[in-house]
């Protein structure tokens, strides 16, 4: 994967410091937290800690300055994340995500009614930033656990990894989906397109993994997605199923209508449960990593269905990569 | 593990934990989907 397009100052300034050109790296200061140039930095940054970029050299993973700079980026998306989702009770917060509320206004629920197969397309190429990694981000959780929550965390991810069997990680599946539905599979292949609402919920859920004192809020992290996953990715079939979708697109979300029924238990009762009798102080933080989900998930999706209503592309410079 | 439906379905799941179904709204009964979750209509 090569660098994407800077979008700012400090993106501008992350990947040239990776392409071997180090300038002064920018200090950050009344940036928008949730804008273009910071969130793509940001993403940029945490990558080297998955699979980095051609030619970059693998050892500025822990560069001090860009640490400092990563840092430095990390803080005003946190504290604006934090204020805008307050303060709850778990037992409350996960209720409330388990009641389906009707009607719906989610993109499952637009793609239900009246989706044509570029909104798909575009659906697809926002989620492969992070489907292509899929359970990734939450393997980082698993030497900070211990105990009931780590033992079921690993069993839950071991699910996601295929159950030992490549072909059925669920970033396989993603990739198979990608593959039929015409668009690239390649790793990143999208991040130039992908606007900045997406990439901060995977930068959330990148920041919740690297940090030990955010553990907390990455369980909570992982359950929200699980406990929310499996009826969109019901309303997803019975989509795709009405446009005779290829079945791959198809099997990707029926996958995890089956396995998140599973996940979400095995989150809310083992994780989340052995994680607060084990670290009880914890709670506040699962409560924020499940409402920090949901708020950047309502965003992408406003951004999303905002765009589609005025009848333009919810990417940026689509026509160039989609074809 | 073979789940069998009360209404004859038999499948296998070859996941850690089962989710079985209960209460009968599953689509791909006799596993769980999620549809015993409450709704609710607003609006």
């Amino acid at each position: 994967m090569h660098l994407p397009a800077p979008r700012g100052e400090l993106s501008a300034a992350v990947t040239a410091a990776l392409g071997g050109h180090r300038g002064a790296l920018p200090p950050v200061r009344g940036v928008d937290p949730h804008g273009e140039d910071l969130t793509l930095a940001l993403h940029v940054l945490y990558e080297l800690h998955y699979r980095g970029f051609d030619g970059v050299d693998e050892g500025l993973e822990w560069d001090p300055d860009l640490l400092r700079l990563r840092a430095a980026l990390e803080r005003p998306f946190l504290a604006a994340v934090r204020e805008e989702v307050g303060t709850a009770e778990v037992a409350a917060v996960v209720e409330d995500l388990l009641v389906e509320r009707l009607p719906g206004s989610g993109v499952s629920h637009f793609l239900r009614e009246r989706g044509e197969w570029w909104h798909f397309q575009e659906v697809f190429t926002h989620r492969s930033i992070y489907h292509l990694k899929e359970a990734d981000p939450h393997a980082w959780v698993i030497p900070r656990l211990r105990g009931r929550a780590k033992a079921a965390l690993v069993a839950v991810e071991f699910d996601e990894y295929g159950g030992g069997r490549a072909e059925r990680m669920h970033s396989r599946l993603f990739a198979d989906l990608l593959d039929a539905a015409g668009l690239s599979s390649e790793y990143l292949h999208y991040l130039d397109v992908v606007p900045a609402p997406a990439l901060a919920t995977v930068n959330l859920m990148s920041m919740f993994g690297l940090h030990r004192s955010l553990r907390g809020a990455l369980v909570g992290h992982f359950a929200a997605t699980e406990i929310t996953t499996g009826p969109s990715a019901r309303r997803m079939v019975s989509a795709l199923r009405k446009l005779s979708a290829p079945r791959e697109c198809v099997r990707f979300y029926t996958e995890h209508i089956e396995a998140d029924a599973v996940h979400e238990q095995v989150l809310r009762h083992e994780v989340i449960g052995g994680l607060l009798e084990d670290e009880p102080h914890l709670a506040g933080d699962v409560a924020f990593g499940l409402m920090a989900t949901e708020l950047l998930e309502d965003r992408l999706s406003n951004h999303v269905l905002g765009a589609w209503q005025d009848g333009v592309s919810s990417l940026r410079e689509a026509a160039d990569v989609l074809v | 593990m073979v789940v069998h439906g009360e209404d004859g379905s038999v499948v296998r799941s070859e996941r850690f934990v089962t989710a079985v179904c209960t209460c009968r709204r599953s689509k791909i009964y006799p596993l769980c989907d999620t549809s015993h979750r409450e709704v609710r209509r607003e609006g």
